[in-house]
């Protein structure tokens, strides 16, 4: 699985960053950057609970 | 016809809910201290849906549909800024102001509030054998960097921050959270025209050059922006560090624990922020018909999610009302959720961690030098914590 990034709905508030910084980081506006999109194996429902931290939902999984 | 249970309601202990919320999960209806009759919302998964739906569940705190849940609420109607207003109005806002909270940006500042945590302890000891903890240390914490932050002088803080506390106290009249809105402005306007002739490095410096000078924000919208950061930057963090010492005090056993184990310092804080909810309720009005947890609300009906009860909802935190330094939760709503969740909350974390992580590491020994009873908790319905926190050590 991979990550997807909406830019334009992320509000900065750095849930992704904090809870996996080798993924997620933040641009010099405060968006958020993928660093890595691919979701390791075994570990889909970890991500599935750091995407649901994330408040303004601009983040989500493609197959 | 049954009278409907009140909202707000003060804590009998600080660091927990009032315990008549209970009743009310996970909706139902309450009745505020001017009679009007709004939703509560007390249980997680229907917080997050009202939280996460700006477009059904309104911020606008202009719009007379806006509950007032104490009466300064009726007097912040005239402070216009991002924390009051729906998207797209909200986004623009928002985003002139995110590029300086980023996590990285906020970890950059953790060697200042180190030196300046240090040194507020270092006075402590030398002041001993007792202090309390409000003035002497948790409010200049956050005080100080907010200011550095914004490039206010930390030297009008007897002034902003006597005036701040009025405005986020739930017992504050109509008459005096007015006043001292118009105080902060009348301040912060002053602050802002002098800066506009002398420009310093701070935040504020920054937004008079990028969006004041620019035609992005009038004078008077970024007067706004500045009392809502200079404020919540301040009163909120304060009381978290506060009652964070009591919370920890009051649990021996998850005190040892950190202490055996400062790693887990950030999953503490994060449970502290879960556990003690400083921000009490968040106020939403409904703009259509809507379905909440079976319940039929109506356009304009008033809405206030009770953050206390939600962090403490058994269906999102097995054993809700333990209190457990290694739970590693961080879906409280302590910051809220959705679009407005705190712009400043990696700030606020970085200063919990530190001050509660040094105070406890410089001094071993500290303890309450009053019964937890006989500490005087924060009124209903505005910033939660305590009054006074006078320790030894």
């Amino acid at each position: 699985m991979r990550i997807s990034a909406d830019q334009g709905r992320c509000l900065g508030a750095g849930q992704c960053v904090l809870s996996a910084p080798d993924h997620f980081d933040q641009s010099e506006l405060g968006l958020v950057d993928v660093l890595d999109p691919e979701v390791p194996e075994g570990d889909e429902q970890r991500f599935r609970d750091i995407l649901d931290l994330c408040p303004s939902q601009a983040l989500s999984l493609e197959a | 016809m049954t009278q409907l249970p009140e909202y707000p309601q003060a804590r009998g202990c600080p660091f927990q809910p009032a315990s008549g919320y209970a009743d009310y999960a996970p909706v139902a209806k309450v009745r505020l201290y001017n009679g009007r009759e709004v939703w509560a919302v007390t249980g997680h998964a229907e917080a997050r849906q009202v939280l996460l739906d700006p477009v059904t569940y309104s911020s606008d705190r202009v719009h007379p549909h806006y509950p007032a849940l104490a009466p300064r609420f009726e007097s912040a109607r005239k402070v216009r800024n991002f924390i009051g207003m729906d998207p797209p109005e909200h986004t623009v806002q928002r985003r002139m102001l995110l590029s300086s909270f980023t996590v990285k940006k906020t970890n950059a500042l953790r060697p200042r509030i180190q030196s300046l945590v240090d040194g507020l302890v270092d006075e402590i000891e030398a002041k001993g054998p007792v202090a309390d903890l409000v003035p002497d240390f948790a409010l200049p914490v956050p005080s100080i960097v907010i200011c550095e932050l914004l490039g206010v002088p930390y030297a009008d803080h007897g002034f902003f921050e006597h005036q701040s506390r009025r405005v986020v106290t739930g017992s504050t009249t109509l008459e005096e959270s007015a006043d001292a809105f118009a105080q902060l402005k009348g301040y912060l306007d002053e602050l802002i025209r002098r800066k506009q002739r002398e420009p310093g490095d701070g935040l504020l410096d920054t937004l008079i050059a990028e969006q004041v000078e620019t035609g992005g924000l009038t004078r008077a919208e970024l007067v706004d922006i500045a009392l809502l950061l200079l404020v919540a930057g301040h009163e909120t963090t304060a009381s978290a560090i506060a009652l964070g010492v009591v919370t920890l005090l009051e649990h021996p056993d998850q005190l040892a624990a950190l202490r055996s184990d400062p790693r887990l310092l950030p999953t503490a804080v994060e449970e502290l922020l879960r556990f003690m909810a400083i921000a009490d309720g968040i106020a939403r009005f409904a703009t259509a018909d809507a379905d909440l947890a079976g319940h039929r609300v109506r356009a304009g009906d008033g809405v206030v999610v009770v953050i206390a009860t939600a962090n403490r909802d058994g269906e999102a935190f097995p054993s809700p009302a333990a209190f457990a330094v290694d739970r590693g939760a961080r879906h409280h709503v302590s910051f809220g959720h959705g679009v407005h969740q705190c712009i400043g909350q990696n700030l606020a974390r970085a200063e919990m961690e530190i001050a509660l992580g040094t105070l406890f590491r410089r001094l071993p020994g500290l303890r309450l030098a009053r019964d937890l009873a006989d500490l005087p908790i924060k009124e209903a319905g505005g910033v939660q914590g305590v009054w006074e926190l006078p320790v030894t050590w």
